[in-house]
């Protein structure tokens, strides 16, 4: 089990405690802070509260998958943590400081126009350079720029696209690009959503392991937020479910984290083959059970232990307990 | 399994190159030989008409209005009249496109500037641009200057809206993006957003030459000395068709080559819009 589960001073909790029961976090710990966020929208037609209680932290170098069906609020989650919108309660602190509007401390993959299509793939790599020098700056820095902004396309295997506009690239090598294009900035975190959702099969598989090779080689934090769990349990060591689902009550109701495990093990390589591993097929199940499939698990009675942690099956036991 | 091939109609029509020259000549070969018939005929009737003048007389009456010194003016007024228009027309698109450039962008990015500009903007460009003409000529005169504000009026707001509704449909991902990368507001606006709305706003002034010419050439009719809306109002006293239809011709030539470099132009700088 995860340090970050148990760190509380109590043993494993039902998923209810994940939210509530989060234990203290201590300065500095963790990069990315999200403490106690709630969301709530207000419109002609009421109020609609996406979540009340949201707590968790990255931790430096952390490849984490946040993953939770179609309108659990990851992507809203990923909006407060841009800066994009503010959250209704609560801090989001990234080093220790409140997040406020976009900056160069988050870098982002987004899954569509994740490149200006305006500028060659060379230029979208180094327009984060390019911002930061005026005129006769960039003139006088641009060859060194240019080299670094070259070995990033190198890395990338893009360098016989470098002059290409991104309409005349295939959409993996788009997302390589755009993925070069947050890392050369350097942000502290870089947030992906669902950056490899438009891909086929295929392609999805080599951009996970693009992905997955970066990650090893830099170690660069990365908040992954997916809907595909086959996706996220290959790519994340750690995992984090958004649902709106409650298996204990077997109700539909505001968004919580039902999950929050580090799954990496040695079995996982870099490899597409470790997703033949039992161990990988049993995770999915398990997150799918406790966050994504409200329908298999109608009856409390009928939930299958084999697919829960110790950290889940607390949960499991009260409610049974609880009738 | 494919049906006989279709050279003009159906939705899967695909003539041959030579054919689909032919076919956008067409209308145009039919026009000339219609208006040859209806002059031949009317001039049989009536030798000494001036209402369908022949292609030889039109002919002959460009010649000396292009190449024949006007005595009283010192110039060729075929020239003086297409330089006097253009520069009116150049200066009164040139100014509404950087206003309406301007306006649009910023009133799409910075909420500030949209709830000062937008209604204003979108009230101005519900007035007729040509009722304002005598407001115009009255406070302006009867120079080129009421003439360029009058086109400027017309344009600004039309580019403007055009412009602004294009900056909203640019994605949100992509504002985030650049400032995720490191672009202060004004960098968003102007080296960001302003590229992005280049083609845009090429394929608004080239939808606004219409209006402009409307624009110039009723300036020009009302109150003016030279120009091709002045010649052609003022020939308009003498019923000489054989200067005004080739003048009309004239101004349909440079209107379309106009729209033609335009086009050229958005297609060589903007090659990544598709």
């Amino acid at each position: 089990m995860d340090d970050r589960v148990r760190d509380s001073g109590r043993p494993a909790h039902s998923s209810n405690m994940v939210a509530h029961n989060t234990p203290p976090l201590n300065e500095h710990e963790g990069l990315l802070e999200i403490r106690d966020v709630a969301k709530t929208y207000s419109g002609s037609g009421g109020e609609k509260v996406v979540f009340e209680s949201i707590n968790f932290r990255v931790s430096r170098g952390e490849l984490v998958a946040l993953v939770g069906p179609s309108g659990s609020g990851k992507s809203t989650l990923l909006r407060l943590i841009l800066g994009q919108e503010r959250p209704s309660r609560g801090e989001l602190l990234l080093d220790g400081e409140s997040l406020g509007y976009p900056d160069i401390r988050r870098g982002i993959v987004p899954q569509h126009y994740g490149l200006f299509p305006h500028l060659t793939v060379i230029e979208n790599i180094i327009l984060g350079d390019r911002l930061d020098c005026g005129w006769l700056d960039w003139r006088k820095n641009y060859r060194r720029l240019r080299e670094r902004a070259d070995e990033f396309l190198e890395a990338a295997d893009l360098a016989a696209h470098r002059d290409r506009y991104p309409y005349q690239l295939s959409g993996g090598e788009q997302q390589r690009a755009a993925v070069m294009q947050a890392l050369l900035k350097d942000p502290a975190i870089v947030l992906m959503d669902e950056p490899f959702g438009a891909l086929d099969p295929g392609t999805r598989e080599r951009m996970q392991v693009f992905l997955l090779k970066l990650w090893e080689e830099r170690k660069k934090t990365i908040l992954f937020v997916t809907h595909d769990l086959e996706e996220a349990v290959f790519l994340a060591p750690r995992i984090i479910a958004l649902s709106p689902y409650n298996w204990q009550t077997n109700t539909i109701g505001t968004s919580r984290i039902v999950y929050d495990k580090t799954v990496r093990d040695r079995w996982r390589a870099l490899s597409t083959e470790s997703k033949k591993d039992p161990r990988f097929t049993e995770t999915i199940e398990q997150i799918r059970d406790i966050a994504f499939e409200p329908d298999r698990k109608r009856q409390v009675g009928d939930f299958d232990d084999r697919h829960l942690s110790e950290f889940d099956t607390a949960g499991a036991e009260e409610t049974r307990g609880g009738g | 399994m494919f049906k006989r091939k279709q050279y003009l109609f159906g939705i899967h029509a695909d003539p041959p190159t030579l054919i689909a020259w032919c076919y956008r000549i067409a209308p145009f070969v039919a026009i000339i030989v219609l208006y040859h018939f209806i002059s031949s005929a009317y001039l049989a009737e009536n030798p000494d008409g001036k209402v369908f003048p022949s292609f030889a007389m039109m002919g002959e009456r460009m010649w000396e209005m292009a190449f024949m010194r006007d005595i009283r003016a010192g110039s060729f007024p075929l020239w003086a009249d297409t330089m006097a228009s253009l520069r009116r027309l150049g200066a009164g698109i040139l100014l509404a496109a950087l206003a309406g450039l301007f306006l649009g962008l910023n009133m799409a990015l910075f909420p500030g500037m949209r709830l000062i500009a937008l209604p204003f903007v979108t009230s101005l460009s519900i007035i007729p641009a040509l009722a304002l003409l005598p407001i115009l000529l009255i406070v302006f005169g009867f120079g080129d200057l009421a003439k360029v504000v009058l086109i400027f009026l017309g344009l600004t707001f039309y580019i403007a809206r055009d412009i602004y509704s294009t900056t909203l449909e640019i994605p949100k991902e992509l504002l985030v993006k650049a400032q995720t990368l490191g672009a202060s507001e004004v960098a968003l606006a102007y080296r960001i957003v302003l590229p992005l709305t280049m083609p845009r706003l090429i394929e608004a002034v080239r939808q606004s030459l219409g209006p402009a010419w409307l624009f110039l050439i009723a300036s020009e009719g009302i109150a003016s000395t030279e120009g091709l809306g002045y010649r052609i109002f003022l020939q308009r006293r003498y019923l000489d068709m054989a200067t005004i239809i080739p003048y009309v011709a004239w101004i349909t030539s440079l209107a379309f080559l106009f729209d033609r470099c335009l086009a050229y132009m958005s297609k060589q700088m903007y090659p990544w819009k598709r």
